[in-house]
């Protein structure tokens, strides 16, 4: 057996990919809570929720309605989105004008809500969902052993986050967006209209949460816990990156999933909390976040 | 300004919630009131910094939950007595908010609440890992003993009467320092932090105290509560606590002396009432979340006093 550090290469690289999935859900999160944070300048506590709840559609359509896989892919984030634009125009809307922390403390009390609700409905245990069948089985590439659907996974998320970055900017809209989030005022003066500039902007990072869950779903157990553990990860990697830059949120998020998958190896003790210890060391370093500007 | 402790006025009102406290435990279990006054000093512990200066923090559980674990283990393993064991909690969640408030300050608003959660979660994987914590079990059977190794505090009652005298000497701390020049700059800073800088107040460090101070008392408040219920458990570490704790004071009122008290004494009790019906506890905790913020965001006590006032009693 071929051994890379006194490893194992298959231990090693099957860490390492599960750390870039991993990785690839913190870079979508991240990116969405970023994007919201630029033009609503709310940190949506509840992305892990709605992520969640991405799974669990996915989960209902295919035990209720039949729907399959990649329906699911469609019509999971649509459904989250709807439900986040509503969440937008009847309760965000009306604290744009107050103190920051409220729209933070009005996301938790929401996230509270979703979770509670499908914990009263389907329990705490997860549920199985199994891979699709296109994308079943593997590959053996020598050095390792891959899953396509994880190999998938990590393809597709990195399509998604890179073609948000290029929307954002390379794209007339994405500039639109960009001038909306350094002067909402004088882009509107400019006659766009801003205020359904931020309610599309907050289902499209929703809808990023969802499709993450949908992507998730096969990987993890769907399970109405999933979203409050990994939101508090993701917002430690939004510390590390700082919410200044997109391609900041993409990249902080996948080089993390390999810090941990790293970590996992090597250290498996400190799987669990390494993001935390470099969120430390990069508050005593650059206590801006690595791509950050200013406090 | 050189504060009064307690005006003239508001003097009978005080009274008269201290003859309250004195004889409720016969009319109210007391176990009841003991969580309610935990949790009551815990929120005043943590309006401290979000209602006198402003920080959010998300992270009060760690403070909270390793006090408790600190206590529980003095008490059971060391054999310390009650007012030693709960020393050795406090100390812990000093240090540990000095460490916290030392890192957590470099970052403001939004990324102050984050850090510190994200802080507080490291707390807890630590908690989970560490083996005096005995995991899931946590530790059970935490002996009360004696109080200066000559009052048993065993009894429901005594116990009961402790707890009531550590809240009342604590809440009257934390109002002294919100009602001393010290509490006026931590004010000062809320409202304008350049302004407070520009007078050439070394903001953070006024920070930093507020902070440590807090999870002093918060730890104090964890210590407490795993005397009462015997028992220390991830429970007291989860970020659910830290959550429960903004609600408390949002609930009861930001910034008003009495509100977090008031809104423990209601967490406590919609936690008790509920408790037995699946998850219906958290998702009313979150829809009184929502509630707060886009209706009534001064609390109960900011929409009480002024109604009070135009009765024409002094609250």
């Amino acid at each position: 057996m071929m051994t890379i550090f006194g490893m194992p290469t298959q231990a090693l690289f099957g860490q390492l990919l599960l750390g870039l999935i991993n990785g690839a859900f913190y870079a979508m999160l991240s990116l969405g809570l970023a994007l919201i944070f630029g033009l609503l300048n709310i940190i949506n506590f509840s992305h892990g929720a709605l992520y969640m709840m991405g799974a669990f559609v996915a989960w209902l359509a295919l035990n209720f309605l039949g729907l399959g896989y990649w329906p699911a892919l469609i019509v999971a984030p649509l459904v989250v989105a709807a439900l986040g634009m509503l969440i937008e125009r009847t309760m965000l809307c009306r604290l744009y004008k107050l103190d920051h922390l409220y729209g933070l403390l009005l996301t938790f009390g929401l996230a509270l809500v979703i979770e509670g609700l499908f914990r009263e409905a389907y329990g705490v245990s997860g549920q199985p969902y199994s891979v699709p069948k296109e994308l079943a089985g593997g590959w053996n590439l020598g050095f390792m052993f891959l899953p396509i659907y994880r190999g998938w996974v990590v393809v597709a998320s990195l399509i998604l986050c890179l073609g948000t970055w290029f929307a954002i900017e390379k794209t007339k809209l994405g500039a639109y967006l960009r001038a909306a989030t350094e002067n909402p005022t004088l882009v509107q003066a400019f006659g766009i209209n801003v205020p359904v500039m931020i309610t599309l902007t907050y289902g499209f990072g929703v809808a990023l949460a969802a499709i993450a869950g949908v992507l998730a779903a096969p990987v993890y157990q769907v399970s109405p816990k999933m979203g409050s553990d990994l939101i508090i990860v993701v917002f430690a990697v939004v510390v590390i990156g700082g919410m200044g830059s997109i391609m900041g949120s993409i990249v902080t998020g996948y080089l993390l999933g390999l810090v941990e998958g790293l970590t996992k190896v090597f250290y498996p003790e400190a799987a669990s909390t390494v993001i935390f210890m470099v969120m430390v060391i990069v508050l005593l370093i650059k206590p801006a976040g690595l791509f950050g500007k200013g406090a | 300004m050189n504060a009064v402790i307690i005006s003239s006025r508001q003097k009978p009102f005080v009274l008269a919630l201290l003859g309250l406290g004195l004889v409720l435990p016969f009319a109210i279990y007391p176990v009841f009131l003991m969580k309610g006054l935990c949790f009551g000093l815990f929120a005043a512990a943590f309006n401290l910094l979000l209602g006198y200066v402003g920080l959010l923090s998300f992270g009060h559980a760690m403070f909270f939950g390793w006090s408790a674990y600190i206590t529980a283990h003095a008490a059971k393993e060391w054999g310390l007595t009650p007012e030693l064991a709960i020393l050795a909690g406090v100390a812990l969640a000093t240090l540990l908010g000095l460490v916290v408030g030392w890192l957590a300050i470099r970052r403001q608003g939004i990324y102050f609440a984050m850090i510190t959660l994200a802080l507080a979660q490291l707390m807890y994987f630590v908690a989970v890992q560490a083996p005096f914590t005995h995991g899931e079990d946590g530790i059970q059977g935490v002996p009360r003993g004696r109080l200066f190794g000559l009052i048993d505090l065993g009894d429901t009652l005594t116990m009961y009467y402790f707890v009531f005298a550590v809240f009342v000497a604590s809440l009257l701390f934390l109002y002294r320092v919100v009602n001393s020049p010290f509490g006026q700059i931590l004010k000062a800073i809320r409202d304008n932090e350049p302004r407070a800088i520009s007078l050439g107040y070394e903001v953070t460090r006024y920070k930093l105290i507020a902070f440590v101070i807090s999870a002093a008392f918060a730890g104090l408040a964890g210590s407490l509560k795993s005397l009462v219920f015997q028992l220390a458990s991830l429970a007291d570490v989860n970020w659910h606590i830290s959550g429960e704790v903004v609600l408390m004071t949002l609930l009861g009122g930001v910034g008003t002396v009495l509100g977090p008290t008031v809104g423990g004494f209601l967490v406590v009790a919609i936690q008790d009432y509920f408790a037995g019906i699946g998850s219906l506890v958290i998702i009313i905790q979150g829809i009184i979340f929502v509630v707060c913020v886009l209706l009534f965001r001064s609390g109960m006590i900011g929409v009480l006093t002024p109604w009070l006032k135009r009765r024409g009693i002094n609250g």
